[in-house]
């Protein structure tokens, strides 16, 4: 295992070893000490490698994610895991505003809280919120699946495509288009697969509610015509 | 961008190290902001004196015999501590108002940054670490300060556009933001008396609260009332001589995390702000929620 030490290395020199990590390479696991808020730690990651950071970072780690599990010990600042492609970020404590912002795939948990934005045009990534997430979540999420344990801000799912919303508790508001749709079965097993993954085993699939798009906003209505 | 950072101690033993604190804090947020720098200051004043801190972009000539020419036209004692290009006046707290009327007709040259019995605000243009040593921040002990770290959008880079803005006995605000209703309600401000020194929306927004809070509202009632009024991106940091608060605006885009222990309550736009406070691991973190008020008092 190597290990970085932030408050005496330079943050490029990891991200610069992370980088360099090829084909077949005998390091698969790093640790990262004294992260103390930095910004873009393990960003671009593209190995399947093991990343622990302990403590709290700044804004956008684990960005750009592919097959690599980056763990948080810590709180993360806003954008962490911004458009990832693949690979797992699991944050321990709270993330802040845009987790998992544009991601195309992989799996982002969040253990805490997340705050506003959360999910915001996500693309296919699958993101488990433990705890409750914040107003303008899922603002125009394209695909992939947000699961909710806790409570939704205000505007849940405004403008939203074909992502999946999964929340347990409240919503305060839903987004324009935004409606609560029935659990099927594929639904239940959709979600308890997600649950799953992200490890959580005591909570049930049926105690959730779906959201998704009531497909009013983005189809093109011919009796809208003279508005364009 | 624009950082800015705010420390309020809950425990005495704390107060020495407020200078030091505040402005390594600050320090951590230059790359949010590199165009100037200020910090406000809550000193534990004296009994019955009140203070006021002046600029000059001139100080040897402005603050030439200022103590004595004041004295002299005031018919009381008055001291002046030279700090760089900034002075603090102490006199008997009843003339704080007069004197800062005289300071101004003895010297056109200088600008009132406070007024009051326990703030004192420095800033400048530059870098927060040369700004801090300038005016030897580290050195400073108090019960509460505030700091910002900024980056023009809205008006020019001069001393008087940098933060922290006072418009009020004691009052003072750093804001990261900008708002888009200004203009509008700087008019309706001086029709209600308030002055203004310069065009920056931030001002615009510390001469609301301390209208408010001179009409009679609390520092909490004064921050609700400003999520109706005040239009446009804001996080800001307040002080009053004994409270310091945080209001974020509906939509919240302007980042803000807190602390709290229970030796102090801190404020930074980052995280990296906050990561050398004594007892972080522990401290209770959070971000504010959008369009609420925070605020505590001594």
């Amino acid at each position: 295992m190597q290990t970085f030490d932030l408050s005496v290395q330079p943050l490029r020199e990891l991200n610069q070893a992370l980088h360099e990590i090829g084909d077949g390479s005998n390091e698969t696991s790093f640790e990262v000490l004294n992260p103390r808020g930095s910004h873009a730690v393990a960003v671009g990651i593209d190995a399947p490698v093991d990343v622990d950071v302990r403590g709290s970072v700044g804004y956008y780690c684990a960005g750009m994610n592919s097959e690599a599990t980056v763990t948080v010990h810590g709180n993360a600042g806003p954008g962490v895991a911004e458009n990832m492609m693949s690979g797992t970020v699991i944050i321990k404590g709270d993330a802040s505003q845009y987790a998992g912002a544009t991601g195309h795939g992989g799996l982002l948990v969040i253990e805490g809280n997340a705050s506003s934005r959360c999910g915001i045009s996500m693309k296919g990534i699958d993101i488990v919120v433990k705890g409750d997430i914040g107003h303008m979540s899922a603002f125009m999420a394209q695909a992939g699946n947000l699961v909710v344990l806790g409570n939704a801000g205000d505007a849940l799912g405004d403008s939203l495509y074909e992502a999946t919303l999964f929340v347990r508790g409240s919503v305060k508001s839903l987004g324009a288009d935004c409606i609560a749709k029935d659990m099927r079965p594929e639904h239940i097993e959709l979600l308890s697969g997600l649950l799953e993954k992200a490890g959580v085993n005591d909570v049930k699939a049926e105690e959730f509610t779906r959201y998704g798009s009531a497909r009013q906003l983005y189809n093109f209505d011919i009796d809208n015509a003279d508005a364009y | 961008m624009c950082g800015i950072v705010g420390l309020f101690l809950k425990d005495k033993t704390l107060e020495p190290e407020l200078g030091r604190l505040l402005s390594e804090m600050l320090v951590t947020m230059t790359g949010r902001g590199p165009d100037s720098a200020g910090i406000a200051i809550y000193t534990h004043g004296t009994d019955d004196l009140g203070k006021i801190t002046v600029q000059s972009q001139d100080p040897n000539t402005d603050f030439a015999a200022l103590d004595a020419d004041l004295s002299e036209a005031l018919g009381t004692e008055v001291d002046v501590k030279v700090k760089s290009t900034h002075a603090v006046i102490s006199l008997p707290e009843n003339m704080v108002s007069e004197a800062r009327a005289t300071v101004q007709e003895l010297r056109p040259g200088i600008t009132v940054m406070s007024a009051g019995s326990k703030v004192e605000i420095f800033k400048e243009v530059g870098l927060p670490k040369d700004v801090a040593a300038r005016f030897d921040i580290a050195q400073m002990a108090g019960s509460h300060g505030i700091g910002h770290t900024r980056m023009a959008t809205e008006s020019a880079v001069t001393t008087n556009g940098a933060h922290p803005f006072s418009t009020g006995p004691d009052q003072c605000l750093v804001h990261n933001g900008s708002l888009s209703n200004h203009n509008n309600l700087r008019r309706e401000l001086i029709r209600a008396g308030q002055t203004f020194e310069t065009e920056n929306d931030s001002e615009v927004a510390a001469a609301y609260l301390s209208h408010k809070l001179d009409r009679g509202s609390s520092l909490g009632e004064a921050l609700e009332s400003g999520l109706s009024d005040l239009d446009g991106f804001y996080t800001f940091v307040v002080g009053t001589q004994s409270g310091f608060g945080v209001v974020r605006d509906p939509i919240a885009c302007k980042p803000a995390v807190m602390a709290e222990t229970d030796r102090y309550v801190a404020f930074g736009s980052e995280y990296c702000a906050l990561a050398d406070l004594p007892g972080i691991e522990t401290a209770r973190i959070w971000e504010p929620e959008p369009a609420t008020v925070y605020f505590w008092e001594h």
